[in-house]
C-alpha cells in the first residue's frame, strides 16, 4: 500500500514538472533582483556574495532532502520515470563541469581556433552516445555500465574490470569537481581554500546521499537552469551595449574583424611581438593538425564512454524516451559551448582595444581586483596595484612605459569572472556568475560520485560479494560508501594535487580506451566473445595508461626506449644529450633535463592527452582478432543481443529481478 | 503488424552508418578545409572558424533530433515499438 501511494505521489510530481520549474525559475530571478536592490541600498558586496552561494546551495540540498528515497530502483535509476526533456537538462548539468563553465572561454581566448577542439570534442560525442550506444543500454535494462559487461561477457570478471576503468576515470574528475567548488568559492567569499572544499563537500552529500539518482536528477535541473542563466546573462548585455543585439552568438563575428585588424596594427606599432601573438581565427598555431583532430577524436569516445553520462539513460521511461534525451542533453549543453566563443571574442576585443596601448598611469582599475588574487600579471608580476606594476615594468629593458601585450599574463579563468566588471555591471551580476559557476562544478561531482558510489555497491558489493543482501542493506552500504569515497576526493582536492587538470583531460582518453571497443562491438557484433572483450578492455587501457604515465612521470626512459619513434629534432636531440650529462652531474638540473624529455617522450609527436589514438585501434583490433580464434558465444547470448537491437519487449535485466523484490 | 527482424536491423545499421558519416564530416573532415573556407567571411566569420565554432555543434544538434525521428519510424514500420 505505502508503495502504491509514493509512485501515485511521484506521478504527480513528474505531471507537474513543467510548472514546479517554471515556478522555481522565476523564483530564481526574483531572488536576483531582491539581491540587486539590498545591493543598491549599500548592502556590502561580500553579504551579496554569500546570500548566492548559501541560498542557492540550500535550495539544492532542500530538493535532495524532498527527494529521499527507500527503493532501490529510484536510488539507481530514479524509478526510470524522467522525461526525456529534463534528463536532457539534468544530463547538461552532469556534463559541464566547473572548468567548462569558468575555464572554457578563457581557453578559448588564449588559443584562438585551437582551443575550438575542446568545443568541438565536448559536443560531438553525443552523436556517438546516441546511435551506438544509450538507447541499446536502456533496452538492456542495465543499473550501472559494468551491469552490461557482465551479462554480455559472462560474468563478473569483465564486470570487475569496468569497474576499476570506471573508478580509474571518475575519481580523478571528481576530484577536480570539489578542487573547482573550493578555488570558486574561496575567490567570491574569501572563505579559506581547505575550508570551501569541504563546504563544497557537504553540498553534495546533501544532494546525493538520501536520494541518489532520484535526487541527484531534479537537482541537477534546478543546478543547470542556475549555470545556463548565470552563463548567458552577462554576455548577452555585454552584446546589447556593444552593438545593440542581444545575440552574442551573432554579434561577436564584428568582434573577430575588429580583433583580427588589431592584431596587425598591434605588431605594426611595436605594442605585440609578432613571435608569442595568437593570432585569433589563425589554425593550427598551438596544435600542429595531428594533435588539434586526435585530441576532438579522443574527447569525443570518451564522452560516449563516461559512465556518469551513459547512466543519466536509464533513467528514462523508455528507448525512444532515452534516443530523445539524448538530442535534449546535446541542445542543453551547445546552448553553452556556442556561447562560449563569443566570450573570448568579446574578452579578447576589450583587452586589445583598452587594456593594450595605455599608459601605465591610466592603467584600467579592473586588472588590480584579479592581479591581487594572483590571476593577472603584469611584467611578470602580479598586478596588485600601479606602483607594483610600474616598478615590475620599469625593470623590463628598453620598457616604453606602454602596456604591451607581452608585458600581460592573464589565467583562462578571468575571462568569464571579469566580463560583469568590464562591461560595469554591478556586483550581483558577479555573484550571479560565481553561483552558476559553483552549480556547475557541484552537479558534475553529484553525477560522479554517483556513478562510483553505484558501482562499489551494486557491482562489488551486491553482484560480487553478497547476492542475498536485503534492500535495507544494500541502501546503507551505497550510502556509506558514497560518503567515504566523496571524503576521499574531498581530503585529495584539499592537498591540491599539482597535476589535477590534466589528469581531467586524462580521464576521457582512458575511459575511451578502457570501455569504448567492447561496449560497441559488445552491442554491434554477436561475435565479440569474454576472451575477446576481456584481453581487448586490457590492452587497450593498459597501452593509453602506459603511453600517459612513461612520457609524464618516466619521460628520459620513455625517451630512450622509443626515440626511434620520436618526433624530436637533432637539435632537441643534442639538447637531451647535454642535459642529460648536467643533471648526472648536478642534481639541480634533473628539473630541466626532465622537463626537455618530456617533450620528446613521444610516438610521432602525439600528445599525451590523445594516448586513447593508440589504446583504442589495439582494444578493437585486439577483441576482433582474439573473438575470431575463440569460440563463438552461446545461443543465449546471441538472442539477448538480438533484443537490446530491438525498442519493444521486455528489458534484458528486468527490474524486478535486478531488485530482488519478491513479487 | 508483421515483424521482420533482420530488415528491422538493417534498416536501423543503415540509418547508424548514415549518421556516423555525417558526423565524421562535422567532426574532421570539412575541418581539414578551415584554411581555404576562413578566405569566405559572412557577417564578420570567417567560414572556416565558424564551423568549428558554432556551424558543426548546430549540426550535431538537428542530427541528434532527426535520428530519433528517423529511428522510432523504422521501430513503427517494423513493429519493434515500444507499446
Amino acid at each position: 500500500m505505502a508503495q502504491v501511494d509514493s509512485n501515485k505521489g511521484g506521478g504527480d510530481f513528474i505531471s507537474n514538472l513543467g510548472r514546479i520549474y517554471t515556478l522555481y525559475t522565476g523564483g530564481f530571478f526574483a531572488f536576483v533582483v531582491v539581491l540587486a536592490i539590498l545591493e543598491q541600498m549599500g548592502v556590502p558586496n561580500k553579504f551579496i556574495g554569500y546570500g548566492f552561494v548559501f541560498l542557492t546551495i540550500a535550495v539544492y540540498a532542500i530538493i535532495g532532502i524532498i527527494s529521499r528515497t527507500a527503493e532501490v530502483g529510484e536510488y539507481y535509476v530514479a524509478g526510470r520515470r524522467v522525461p526525456a526533456f529534463y534528463n536532457g537538462m539534468a544530463t547538461g548539468a552532469d556534463w559541464m563541469s566547473g572548468a567548462s563553465f569558468v575555464g572554457m572561454a578563457g581557453t578559448l581566448f588564449l588559443l584562438g581556433y585551437d582551443g575550438l577542439a575542446f568545443v568541438l570534442g565536448w559536443t560531438g560525442g553525443y552523436v556517438l552516445v546516441a546511435i551506438l550506444i544509450a538507447p541499446f543500454l536502456r533496452k538492456f535494462g542495465a543499473f550501472t555500465v559494468p551491469d552490461f559487461f557482465a551479462e554480455r561477457f559472462g560474468g563478473n570478471f569483465a564486470r570487475f574490470l569496468a569497474v576499476i576503468v570506471l573508478v580509474c576515470c571518475s575519481f580523478t574528475y571528481v576530484t577536480a569537481q570539489i578542487y573547482a567548488t573550493g578555488i570558486i568559492a574561496s575567490r567570491f567569499l574569501g572563505m579559506d581554500f581547505t575550508v570551501a572544499v569541504y563546504v563544497g563537500l557537504l553540498g553534495i552529500l546533501l544532494c546525493s546521499m538520501l536520494g541518489g539518482m532520484k535526487a541527484v536528477t531534479w537537482t541537477q535541473v534546478a543546478q543547470y537552469i542556475v549555470l545556463i542563466v548565470a552563463y548567458l546573462l552577462p554576455v548577452v548585455v555585454l552584446s546589447t551595449q556593444k552593438y545593440g543585439i542581444p545575440i552574442p552568438q551573432l554579434t561577436y563575428g564584428q568582434a573577430l574583424q575588429d580583433i583580427t585588424a588589431l592584431e596587425q596594427s598591434m605588431v605594426s606599432s611595436g605594442l605585440a611581438d609578432a613571435a608569442t601573438l595568437k593570432p585569433h581565427i589563425k589554425p593550427f598555431v598551438t596544435y600542429d593538425p595531428l594533435n588539434f583532430f586526435a585530441l576532438i577524436f579522443c574527447l569525443m569516445v570518451g564522452t560516449a564512454s563516461l559512465p556518469h553520462i551513459l547512466m543519466r539513460y536509464f533513467t528514462t521511461p523508455s528507448v525512444r524516451e532515452a534516443r530523445k534525451s539524448v538530442a535534449w542533453s546535446l541542445f542543453f549543453i551547445f546552448l553553452l559551448y556556442f556561447t562560449a566563443p563569443a566570450y573570448a571574442a568579446f574578452a579578447k576585443l576589450e583587452v586589445y582595444s583598452d587594456v593594450v596601448g595605455r599608459d601605465l598611469d591610466s592603467i584600467r582599475e579592473w586588472l588590480f581586483n584579479y592581479g591581487a588574487i594572483g590571476l593577472i600579471k603584469v611584467c611578470g608580476v602580479d598586478a596588485v596595484n600601479l606602483e607594483a606594476v610600474k616598478a615590475a615594468c620599469s625593470n623590463i629593458a628598453g620598457h616604453p612605459g606602454v602596456l604591451r601585450l607581452q608585458d600581460l599574463t592573464i589565467n583562462p579563468d578571468v575571462i568569464v569572472l571579469s566580463t560583469p566588471e568590464i562591461a560595469g555591471m554591478p556586483y550581483v551580476i558577479a555573484g550571479l556568475v560565481a553561483a552558476g559557476g559553483l552549480a556547475a562544478a557541484l552537479s558534475t561531482a553529484d553525477g560522479l560520485l554517483l556513478a562510483i558510489a553505484n558501482a562499489l555497491s551494486h557491482d562489488i558489493y551486491y553482484k560480487m560479494i553478497d547476492r542475498n543482501a536485503p534492500t535495507f542493506r544494500r541502501l546503507l552500504v551505497a550510502r556509506i560508501l558514497l560518503v567515504i569515497v566523496a571524503v576521499c576526493a574531498a581530503y585529495t582536492a584539499s592537498t591540491k594535487p599539482a597535476d589535477i587538470l590534466s589528469m581531467v583531460a586524462w580521464a576521457f582518453s582512458l575511459a575511451a580506451a578502457g570501455i569504448f571497443p567492447a561496449l560497441v562491438l559488445g552491442i554491434w557484433w554477436k561475435r565479440a566473445t569474454t576472451t575477446g572483450a576481456v584481453l581487448g578492455m586490457i590492452f587497450g587501457f593498459g597501452i593509453c595508461l602506459y603511453y600517459l604515465v612513461g612520457t609524464r612521470y618516466f619521460a628520459p626512459g620513455f625517451y630512450e626506449m622509443w626515440s626511434f619513434l620520436s618526433n624530436a629534432t637533432p637539435d632537441q636531440i643534442a639538447k637531451f644529450a647535454q642535459l642529460q650529462a648536467a643533471c648526472a652531474s648536478d642534481a639541480a638540473q634533473c628539473a630541466a633535463f626532465d622537463k626537455h624529455a618530456q617533450s620528446i617522450a613521444n610516438w610521432w609527436g602525439v600528445r599525451n592527452i590523445s594516448c586513447a589514438l593508440f589504446g583504442l585501434p589495439i582494444g578493437f583490433l585486439t577483441i576482433w582478432i582474439v573473438s575470431l580464434f575463440t569460440p563463438a558465444p552461446s545461443q543465449r547470448i546471441q538472442d539477448m543481443v538480438d533484443a537490446t537491437r530491438q525498442a519493444s519487449g521486455e528489458a534484458i535485466i528486468r527490474d524486478k529481478d535486478a531488485l530482488n523484490l519478491p513479487h | 503488424m508483421q515483424q521482420d527482424g533482420a530488415r528491422h536491423w538493417r534498416r536501423t545499421s543503415r540509418l547508424m552508418w548514415t549518421m556516423f558519416v555525417l558526423w565524421l564530416f562535422f567532426s574532421f573532415i570539412i575541418h581539414m578545409f578551415v584554411i581555404q573556407l576562413n578566405t569566405i567571411v559572412i557577417l564578420g566569420f570567417p567560414l572556416g572558424f565558424y564551423m568549428a565554432a558554432q556551424g558543426s555543434l548546430i549540426a550535431f544538434v538537428i542530427m541528434l533530433f532527426a535520428f530519433a525521428k528517423l529511428q522510432d519510424n523504422i521501430d513503427r514500420e517494423e513493429g519493434f515499438a515500444e507499446e
